[in-house]
């Protein structure tokens, strides 16, 4: 049955509906998951919103919400949480079953310590308390996807504790300021995930199948409303939220619907609710009746795991049986708060900008491949990977994988722009040809489509003369004292030169003649 | 063993979600209410079927009861029998699996490979909806 899995929770943030209050308080208790078998993104979090969704009613401003998430990630490992069996995406029904996760009587959990590696090396990241004791145990319910009727989990003690997580969204109106918010993490523990359930409604049958559950990144969000100062409220469980922008559509409804419910004197049921996402609105689950008891028991199976630091090791352990802290510690790969914060002094980018060279899968890489072959100014790089080559990508929807324009190309293209062969017109032209034809190299576009920037001043100097004799009124204008004439006759001399020349070249010469 | 599991039970379903660490107590008369049973019935998918049962259940409480007459104060509550073994740690390698075949035997019904169950959990009937053997 279950690949392994961790679950994190991150308490609810209390905020108002018209001003974001940081002040948290204890929310949900419920752990980052990751379960076997990729882990991505450990926890995720609800994203900030100022008031949205329908107009703003009286007594609408009085309200508070606490939203806490339990995220649900698979872990990466070979084997299963408690069993041997692979754990792979795409695998004949059954076929990475064994007994003991068919829960076949006489079958006992064994602990995967890859797995217990993943656990501590999330809990270190997001800034936890790793226990060094932790505890097993089982909560059960009925469902076909759950054989043995229980899961194992960490409810009591689990393996990481009390962490958080620093991060940065975008908000103004061009969502171009930058600012930085934390969340609480609760507790990240570990767990077995269940099988898989396919609906057959024409048949009015479920078909199970137990290799393991469906999607590796998953978010329940548990939402209460309540009037600042009083108590918290009774709290919904949202589930089957499976993008952010569904998780956040669905904590906005469930918020509102709460307010609605509560202002015209109706009550919130601690309920279980679906997000239906074609009608943009949480509706109670079937199947779930009223408040679930899980009557946790510890796992009589599985003694407490015990982890150990450096000073704690006992001597003459055996590596294999033994889990170090401080050596996974030093394995912890840098984080992409470290990163960012390397690039701005590195580069002198804005924070902004190293947020979305980071967010964006291959940019980073991309970005670094490029550096390393110009020798243009770092901050001509960024602006050339941020605007230029991020808003192609984003214009066709590609990722930086599937992108024309390698980073060997565009650092040509940088070089030729930084000796002045070029002007930055015909360097944008001519990154816009090597878009449209992979494999051109920038010299080849250039001399196809004589781009070169004029290096014969002579020439220029007869454009020049030739566009001021040509537009007699537009020098008067300029001699007058108007301001934007001079523009005007740099674009002409510039269409003259078929782009070859540089504005602010052609701006001197121009006052040069002007004035003489 | 038995009763200190339906101990156990009976703790974790007083003290509501917040584990088992509650102190909730039975009823004083050792009566063990109706709604009790039918709520332990939904839980665990078992059938007390008689009064006799219910009426062992009592009696198997009462006996786990006298475990109050020890004086716990200040000793560590013990969390499993297994608190000084050793968690063995598995490397993380696949051994196991690809026995579909076997495992599928034990199904009544199979459709590709799948098991097959019903489209959801059937529910009980309620309490007034059945025969309530207390009552008879």
């Amino acid at each position: 049955m279950a690949a392994p899995m961790l679950r994190g929770c991150c308490p609810g943030r209390r905020w108002a509906l018209a001003c974001i209050d940081h002040s948290s308080r204890h929310g949900r208790g419920a752990p980052t998951g990751s379960r076997c078998s990729g882990k991505r993104g450990q926890s995720s979090v609800a994203p900030q919103h100022l008031a949205t969704a329908g107009k703003p009613r009286k007594g609408e401003h009085e309200w508070a919400a606490v939203v806490g998430l339990e995220v649900h990630a698979q872990i990466s490992s070979n084997s299963k949480l408690f069993s041997g069996s692979q754990v792979h995406f795409v695998a004949p029904p059954n076929s990475l079953v064994s007994f003991f996760d068919a829960s076949l009587p006489g079958t006992l959990p064994v602990l995967n310590r890859r797995c217990v590696e993943a656990a501590v090396m999330t809990g270190l990241a997001l800034n936890c308390r790793i226990n060094k004791k932790s505890l097993f145990d089982r909560k059960h319910y009925f469902y076909a996807d759950l054989p043995a009727g229980y899961q194992i989990t960490q409810q009591r003690l689990p393996i990481a504790v009390n962490g958080s997580l620093a991060y940065s969204i975008r908000v103004g109106a061009k969502r171009s300021q930058v600012i930085n918010k934390t969340v609480r993490i609760k507790q990240i523990q570990l767990e077995q995930d269940s099988g898989k359930s396919l609906h057959d409604d024409l048949r009015s049958q479920t078909l199970i199948d137990l290799n393991r559950a469906e999607g590796q990144l998953r978010v329940d969000a548990n939402i209460s409303v309540h009037r600042p100062g009083e108590p918290l409220g009774v709290r919904t469980e949202v589930k089957n939220l499976n993008s952010a922008r569904f998780l956040a559509r669905a904590i906005d409804y469930e918020i509102q619907r709460q307010i609605r419910e509560l202002e015209n004197g109706g009550e919130i049921l601690n309920e279980t609710r679906s997000f239906d996402f074609k009608l943009g609105c949480t509706v109670p689950m079937r199947d779930k009746e009223g408040k679930q008891d899980y009557r946790f028991i510890p796992e009589p199976n599985l003694p407490p795991l015990l982890l150990y630091d450096s000073e704690s090791l006992p001597a003459g352990a055996d590596p294999q049986q033994v889990v170090n802290i401080d050596q996974i510690r030093e394995q912890l790969p840098e984080l992409p708060s470290v990163t960012r914060e390397k690039l701005v002094q590195q580069y002198g980018m804005l924070p902004e900008q190293s947020l979305t060279l980071l967010n964006e899968v291959g940019l980073l890489e991309f970005f670094q491949n490029v550096i390393k072959e110009t020798r243009a100014e770092p901050k001509k790089v960024t602006s050339w990977v941020l605007n230029t080559f991020l808003g192609f990508l984003k214009q066709q929807n590609l990722a930086v994988s599937e992108s024309p324009v390698t980073s060997s190309a565009l650092a040509e293209l940088l070089d030729l722009l930084d000796r002045k062969a070029i002007s930055s017109a015909a360097a944008k032209q001519v990154f816009r040809e090597l878009w449209a034809n992979e494999g051109k190299t920038p010299a080849q576009i250039i001399s196809e489509k004589k781009l070169e920037l004029m290096q014969d001043q002579e020439a220029l100097e007869q454009l020049c003369q030739a566009t001021l004799e040509e537009h007699p009124q537009v020098v008067m204008d300029v001699k007058k004292g108007n301001p934007r004439a001079i523009n005007k006759l740099i674009g002409l001399v510039r269409k003259a030169t078929l782009s070859r020349a540089e504005p602010a070249v052609i701006k001197e010469m121009l006052e040069k003649k002007l004035s003489s | 063993m038995w009763a200190r599991a339906a101990r156990l039970v009976l703790r974790a379903w007083a003290g509501g979600r917040r584990g088992f660490t509650s102190k909730a107590e039975p009823q004083e008369s050792g009566r063990v209410t109706a709604e009790v049973i039918e709520h332990l019935e939904r839980l665990a998918l078992v059938d007390f079927g008689s009064q006799e049962a219910v009426a062992r259940l009592e009696t198997a409480i009462a006996f786990a009861d006298r475990l109050r007459e020890v004086d716990t104060d200040g000793v560590e509550p013990m969390e499993s029998v297994l608190e000084d073994r050793c968690l063995y740690l598995r490397s993380d390698n696949v051994v196991e699996g690809n026995c579909a075949e076997e495992l599928l035997q034990n199904s009544r019904r199979v459709v590709e490979d799948y098991f097959v169950a019903p489209p959801g959990n059937i529910p009980l009937p309620k309490l007034d909806e059945q025969e309530s053997f207390s009552q008879s």
